[in-house]
């Protein structure tokens, strides 16, 4: 194990700042994109377009971050976000290893805490987490000088899910200014949508929530906030009826259905959603000509996406999966502090 | 006992409509006469001079956690009462969820018996509405009046089942006993850990809807109408809920209410956000039960205050250990420290033109003890005021003075406050209770 990157405080490393021509990057932790500038964004993606010709190569393995420990911290089942997140460190050359916790060992919140200051005791670089309570890694942000990366806390964030997206539709579509994006699903309890929502409207997208008026959050219509806080939350179209909602879109993405949430009394039951929210072809007809079908995964087919349109011609399902190790890599890269490649910024 | 004059001060003593420049003269642990250079007409006291400052009765709290027995890591009776000392408050109802719960004579008699012993402040025990805050089966209330205690409550846990309310309801018109009730629906908050609305949106918390407090408030009242029992809101937190207390009071039911200085200035957005909008945190400090909520909730709750459909502001003073809320979200203790911060915080009322000064302490003193008829009780007439004979629990304000949040300096064990680092205007600058100076800053002094 070697010694820590350069930096000891929260604040990025003097070289990550942004200077003339440089990508702007300031961030030494990934909580969510709500703080991202749309340039960081865009030097996240591309580089992650670099990364992704890396791993297209027939041997997958470059010694970019050699001596970069990267933990996996797991207190929820994944697969994977996991696998992605340690493929991504593994083509950089860096040491991962995975450590699954179980939220229900933990009584008090300190063996959080414990957790993540003997880990960097251990001198480890990165932590990405996984929980299922929303806000843990701010909490572990604020007790280590480590990179935190946020792999989804409860229904709160997934920045690297949106990036991935953001990446893919961006693959496709070039400029998303204008384009209109739809998700279609449990807009509640998604983490993925709330990410995807901050990063989709900073590119310029237009994105419409749609789902039963039981799974769509407070508050996410501007008209219920206070005029005060519109910025509060990103500016999105919420819309209960697919029909209305998929009508000229460019992608439509539906999201995963929890069981649970018919046991909850949230639905009257998954053949009813189905009726009502199921991605059909028949549906997708009213979308755009070429549009784009996504599935942040693991999908249920039958419940909210027919298998038709899934695994049919639109569907750009398995390149979310590819580009999300090219995107966590690139994001890897950039909190190790090292010195970006130096045609990163043409490659736009 | 020696005596104690107490000069000059601008006294307001609002259950006495007195509101002028006056001396208060305390003779043996009680109130002897307040009036215009009464102090010069005694030869021999330790003298204060109040020249420039309020001197009001000492408040009085119906909501208090004092962690004993049980807790002792969040709190004890002597932190807790110090703490209130530090207030202004002379008088705390001191809530049973503590470990035991306060469902029986021997735990009132224990607490009793240690606030003789440690507490700096009158110490009033609130009994348990069932055995254990179980909402099983119901406490027996006989049994808790005949030992101390002021008034019942689960609070933490509110009485679910409403047939067990009813009952309980009925069941105290025989002592007159206010039953005071956490109305938040348990099926309705669930694990919610924050109001429900956009800033949870936002954080992707789960909600405690403002329905989930009303619908409880609606239930309780209808239920306490049945049997004309005394029905007490604990930290009424929503417009909604101001508005059934306002339908039921016009009806003539026996309903009051209080409402906590938190609740009636801080907003759900204290949660998540420090600066501005883009970025946020997870500020455990401003979690509580009920939670903190909308701007439209503080401008009902602010206007009920100062109509007296709320009768008074009581603190909900709940500290805890920093092991509790430095923790994820979801797992930490809900609740803030108040004690030492409620005068001045609430003091924003009164600057914001809300409030007047008076009408302010009239809900800290007055109302409080009027609301639950404390001033029947024996040894205690005239408490709330600066009537000849009452207590002489006096209080000693600037109400201009700014002075900033140190939750390091706190005498209570709780520093979790979402105030600290902040500057409030008004302050605590003295506190008689019984007639002795039990806190004192050095801007008072000798005479």
């Amino acid at each position: 194990m070697t010694a820590p990157a350069a930096s000891t405080s929260n604040t990025p490393p003097a070289e990550a700042t942004p200077n003339r021509g440089a990508p702007e990057w300031n961030h030494h932790h990934v909580l969510d994109l709500d703080d991202f500038s749309v340039q960081e964004i865009e030097t996240v993606l591309n580089l992650a377009d670099r990364m992704r010709e890396v791993l297209d190569r027939r041997i997958a393995r470059v010694p970019a971050l050699r001596g970069y420990t990267i933990v996996n911290l797991f207190y929820e089942p994944s697969t994977r976000t996991r696998a992605s997140f340690e493929l991504a460190g593994k083509v950089l050359g860096a040491d991962v290893i995975s450590v699954t916790a179980s939220t229900s060992s933990v009584v008090k919140g300190e063996s959080l805490i414990d957790t993540v200051r003997t880990l960097r005791a251990m001198r480890v670089d990165a932590m990405v987490m996984r929980h299922s309570m929303a806000g843990t890694p701010y909490l572990a942000s604020e007790h280590t000088d480590a990179s935190i990366i946020n792999a989804g806390d409860g229904a709160h964030a997934h920045p690297t899910q949106a990036l991935l997206d953001l990446y893919t539709i961006r693959s496709h579509l070039g400029d998303l200014r204008g384009k209109r994006v739809v998700m279609v699903g449990d807009i509640a309890h998604s983490r993925v949508a709330r990410s995807d929502m901050w990063g989709l409207t900073a590119l310029g997208a237009q994105v419409v929530v749609c789902g039963p008026p039981t799974l769509l959050p407070r508050g996410l219509r501007a008209s219920d906030r206070p005029a005060h806080a519109e910025s509060a939350l990103p500016p999105v179209t919420v819309e209960t009826d697919i029909d209305r909602a998929i009508e000229g879109a460019d992608v439509v993405m539906a999201l995963r259905l929890q069981s649970e949430r018919q046991q909850g009394g949230l639905l009257p039951s998954l053949h009813e959603y189905a009726r009502l929210y199921q991605v059909t072809a028949e549906r997708l007809a009213r979308a755009k000509p070429n549009h784009l079908l996504m599935h942040p995964g693991p999908k249920n087919e039958g419940t909210e996406i027919a298998a038709s349109v899934a695994a049919g011609g639109h569907s750009i399902i398995e390149e979310q999966v590819t580009n999300g190790v090219a995107v966590r890599m690139a994001l890897l890269y950039l909190l190790s502090g090292r010195e970006l490649p130096s045609d990163t910024g043409e490659a736009r | 006992m020696p005596t104690l004059a107490i000069h000059n001060g601008r006294v307001i003593d609002p259950a006495l409509g007195r509101d002028g420049i006056a001396d208060v003269v305390i003779v043996d642990g009680r109130i002897s006469r307040v009036g215009p250079n009464e102090g010069d007409m005694v030869v021999e006291a330790e003298r204060i001079d109040a020249t420039g400052l309020i001197v009001s009765p000492g408040f009085v709290d119906l909501h208090t956690h004092l962690r004993e027995p049980g807790f002792e890591y969040k709190e004890t009776i002597a932190t807790g009462t110090l703490a209130a000392a530090r207030g202004g408050y002379t008088t705390v109802c001191a809530m049973p969820n503590t470990s035991p719960a306060l469902d029986s004579r021997s735990a009132i008699e224990s607490v009793l018996r240690e606030a003789e012993s440690t507490g700096r402040v009158r110490v009033l025990p609130i009994g348990c509405i069932t055995v254990g805050r179980k909402g099983q089966e119901l406490a027996p209330q006989g049994e808790l009046v005949e030992a101390g205690a002021v008034a019942i409550s689960d609070d933490g846990d509110a009485v679910a089942d409403p047939s067990l309310m009813r009952h309980a309801l009925a069941y105290s018109t025989r002592f007159g006993l206010p039953v005071a009730q956490h109305c938040e629906d348990p099926s309705l908050v669930r694990d919610g850990q924050m109001h429900e609305g956009w800033v949870a949106t936002r954080l992707g918390l789960r909600g405690r809807p403002a329905s989930a407090e009303e619908t409880m408030v609606a239930r309780d009242i209808a239920l306490a109408e049945l049997s004309g029992a005394h029905l007490h809101i604990c930290h009424i937190s929503t417009a909604g809920s101001v508005a059934l207390v306002a339908a039921a009071r016009a009806r003539g039911a026996r309903v009051t209410a209080e409402v906590t200085p938190h609740h009636l200035t801080l907003t759900h957005e204290e949660v998540a956000f420090a600066e501005d909008y883009r970025s946020i945190r997870y500020n455990t400090s401003a979690k509580v039960n009920p939670p903190l909520r909308e701007e439209a909730d503080l401008v009902a709750l602010g206007e009920a205050l100062r109509d007296g459909i709320i009768d008074a502001i009581a603190t909900d003073h709940a500290p805890h250990a920093t092991s509790d809320k430095e923790i994820e979200f979801n797992l930490a203790s809900p609740g803030l420290t108040m004690l030492e911060t409620a005068f001045g915080l609430s003091m924003r009322l009164v600057h914001d033109g809300v409030l007047t000064l008076p009408v302010l302490i009239e809900r800290m003193t007055a109302g409080p003890v009027r609301a639950w008829r404390l001033d029947e009780r024996p040894g205690l007439a005239g408490l709330g005021s600066l009537a000849p004979g009452a207590p002489a629990d006096v209080v000693i304000l600037d109400p201009n003075a700014e002075w900033p949040v140190e939750p390091e300096r706190f005498a209570s064990k709780g520093k979790n406050t979402p105030l600290g680092g902040r500057t409030l205007r008004g302050r605590v600058l003295a506190t008689v209770y019984g007639g002795q100076l039990v806190y004192e800053t050095e801007r008072v002094g000798a005479y």
